[in-house]
């Protein structure tokens, strides 16, 4: 995947994400109940986070303020540049479909609707419009990236869920976002394909593009470079990773291990 | 600048077909529930169209009858006598005399042909049967006035009237109790003994406005009725033709001005005769058939609004259904514009197919109803076909605004959730 070239270089020197303390919270019933809690934190181009954190830390709340779909009730968001927490909903739409891939997971793919429409989807509400042939073209390319060049015509049912979070990556990459963010994308998938799919969004980091993600599993934060840790609202560890795991060794270590397993077995006296 | 604003539109229109298309793809997913949906404006459309076609059909029908009276036509009656307060009815006056009716003639030039008329009602004998039967006696013109034709033979003349000649006209249905197959022309009549020798039969027309038979009468000339039938002097009514139709309501007021000047009724009396107006009676019952059409039309509206509130329960229950992918498409970058464009073409294309499928059913029935029955035609018009498709096309968007507007402002991570 290509990104255009930035506009400016000022731009570029930016983080993509720049929270400053950065508050929501929700009245429910009496009690006023604050997901986040005042969180500070940048995010510089071409990284590749995990947020981990027990339920109730307030992880996905601030992945949907990071992905827009949400507003803070404090504190200030500059994504790439731009502070996001004035914008109107028009202008939040616009920024989604423009700068961000969402993965979620559940895939949330459109039912009975073929993988390329799938992933024409945001080609569909772009400003300014893109033309069909262009449509198809740039969702065949990022079905290709993705690895799924061929099921183009299959509903979302007829594949299984690994190829299903593929599509939901294709999607999200089809605008060419400035950054790709992934709720739990391997919660809903066997570990063999969550490593598949944490290989892929290697590939993608590798590429240049900065991936956010949120999970609870030590195994698949393990892929990230940099891991943060929620709870309570509030971050309580931002830590660097010397070496994270590469997917395409783990995926080699686990065949290598499954190999001598049916061995053993054969061996085995009945 | 022209350019870039055609290239926005043409943007515009593909958004809209791929909406539209988008929209079809949903309502054959529920074919069942989309059919019934659809059946509500289906039913409201064809209702209106049907009606109005009927309504139509009718005023067609009317008015063809009272064209059947004649071609600008005015017809003067005698007014009506009291007698010991007793009214009398019409023509039963004698205030019209053949002097009136010739100075009529005369002195107002729009009158193109007249037929002063007195009437009774006679039994006649022919061929040794015996028919009552209305014996009018009328001028040669009055085949003109009346629009009348021969099936056979000639009217009487001039001629016939100067000298008060026993000839007469038959209508078809005194003819065939009369004589059967028989030919009547030069057959002897017996009119109150006073043998006729039949000249011409006429024209088969059919029940008139009041429903008499026009058929069943003889026409002899009016100078022979006066001396040998009625013994009178005075005039039931008379006929006269007036040149143009836009000239009716003049001529109606120089009879008027004439009449009351001949018979010398001072101001603020009433006048001793009627006028009967056929483009008056015309007008009339256009006007009435129009109202009753427009009244059918409103009442069949009404099956519409219901078919309107139809789309709009289904459609809330398609927003509410599809919470998960409005939640996508919001996610993805779709404006709030976007979602409700596309709820809006949902609707609006269900009802126009529901239009489309009602007009074609209404055309469909008028058909069928102007193929069963010989003398009443369903008439579709073109208006009303376009009515029908405009007001669809706006129930559809007022029905189906505020679920599309229900989606527009779902909070997507409310959506996203939703199972």
């Amino acid at each position: 995947m290509q990104r255009p070239p930035p506009a400016t270089s000022a731009v570029c020197a930016a983080p993509v994400i720049e929270l400053r303390d950065i508050e929501r919270s929700y009245r429910s019933g009496d009690v006023q109940v604050r997901a986040v809690a005042g969180v500070t934190l940048s995010i510089q181009r071409g990284e590749f986070v995990a947020i981990m954190g027990p339920s109730g830390s307030g992880k996905s709340t601030l992945m949907n303020l990071m992905a827009c779909l949400d507003r803070p009730t404090a504190g200030q968001y500059r994504l790439d540049g731009v502070q996001v927490q004035t914008l109107s909903r028009r202008q939040l739409a616009s920024v989604r479909n423009r700068k961000l891939g969402f993965v979620f997971q559940s895939f949330n793919l459109l039912p009975r609707t073929s993988a390329l429409e799938n992933v024409e989807l945001p080609l569909f509400y772009s400003q300014p419009p893109v033309g069909l042939r262009e449509r198809h073209r740039r969702a065949r390319e990022a079905l290709e990236t993705v690895g799924l060049g061929e099921r183009l015509t299959h509903w979302p049912n007829q594949l299984s869920g690994g190829q299903q979070q593929r599509i939901a990556i294709a999607r999200a990459l089809v605008n060419r976002p400035e950054l790709l963010l992934a709720d739990e994308p391997t919660g809903n998938l066997d570990s063999r394909t969550g490593i598949e799919i944490m290989g892929l969004f290697q590939a993608l980091n590798d590429s240049g593009i900065t991936v956010v993600m949120v999970t609870h599993e030590l195994d698949i934060a393990a892929y990230c470079k940099r891991i943060l840790i929620m709870r309570d609202g509030r971050l309580l560890e931002d830590r660097r990773s010397e070496r994270p795991l590469r997917a395409a060794e783990e995926r080699a270590r686990l065949d290598r291990e499954e190999h001598s397993a049916k061995i053993d077995r054969t061996e085995a006296p009945c | 600048m022209l350019r870039a604003l055609a290239a926005t539109l043409l943007a515009m229109l593909l958004r809209i077909a791929l909406t539209a298309l988008m929209a079809l793809r949903a309502l054959r997913r529920n074919k069942l529930r989309s059919s019934l949906t659809a059946l509500g404006i289906i039913i409201g459309v064809f209702a209106v169209v049907a009606m109005v076609a009927i309504g139509n059909g009718a005023r067609e029908s009317i008015q063809a009858q009272v064209a059947n009276l004649g071609q600008n036509m005015l017809v003067v009656f005698a007014g009506s006598r009291r007698s010991a307060g007793v009214n009398q009815g019409l023509g039963s006056a004698s205030a019209i005399t053949l002097q009136d009716a010739a100075a009529m003639r005369r002195e107002i030039p729009a009158v193109t042909a007249f037929s002063p008329e007195v009437s009774a009602t006679a039994q006649v004998i022919a061929n040794g049967r015996n028919w009552s039967t209305t014996v009018a006696g009328e001028a040669p013109e009055y085949l003109q006035v009346r629009d009348w034709q021969l099936s056979a033979g000639a009217m009487f003349t001039d001629r016939d009237v100067s000298r008060a000649a026993k000839v007469g006209v038959i209508g078809s249905k005194t003819a065939r109790e009369l004589f059967g197959p028989l030919d009547p022309l030069q057959q002897t009549v017996r009119i109150g003994n006073i043998p006729f020798v039949i000249i011409g039969v006429l024209d088969s027309k059919g029940a008139g406005v009041g429903g008499q038979d026009q058929d069943d009468r003889i026409l002899i000339p009016f100078s022979t009725a006066m001396e040998r039938i009625t013994g009178d002097k005075y005039l039931r009514s008379v006929y006269l033709q007036i040149s143009d139709a836009a000239h009716m309501q003049s001529a109606e007021e120089q009879v008027t001005r004439l009449l009351r000047q001949r018979h010398r009724l001072s101001p603020g009396t009433d006048d001793d005769f009627n006028i009967f107006n056929q483009k008056e009676i015309a007008d009339t019952v256009a006007t009435v058939t129009s109202s009753l059409t427009l009244l059918l039309g409103a009442i069949a509206g009404l099956s519409l609004v219901v078919g309107g509130i139809g789309i709009m329960n289904i459609m809330l229950v398609s927003v509410t259904e599809r919470t998960r992918e409005i939640g996508i498409r919001i996610s993805v970058g779709a404006q709030p514009a976007d979602i409700r464009a596309q709820f809006l073409i949902e609707a609006v294309t269900l009802s126009l197919l529901g239009g489309l499928l009602g007009v074609v059913l209404a055309l469909g029935a008028a058909h069928l109803v102007s193929a069963l029955s010989s003398n009443f035609k369903a008439i579709v018009t073109s208006g009303s076909v376009v009515l029908a498709f405009v007001v669809s096309f706006v129930i559809g968007v007022f029905f189906g605004y505020y679920p599309a507007r229900r989606a527009s402002l779902l909070d997507p991570i409310e959506a996203l959730r939703y199972e």
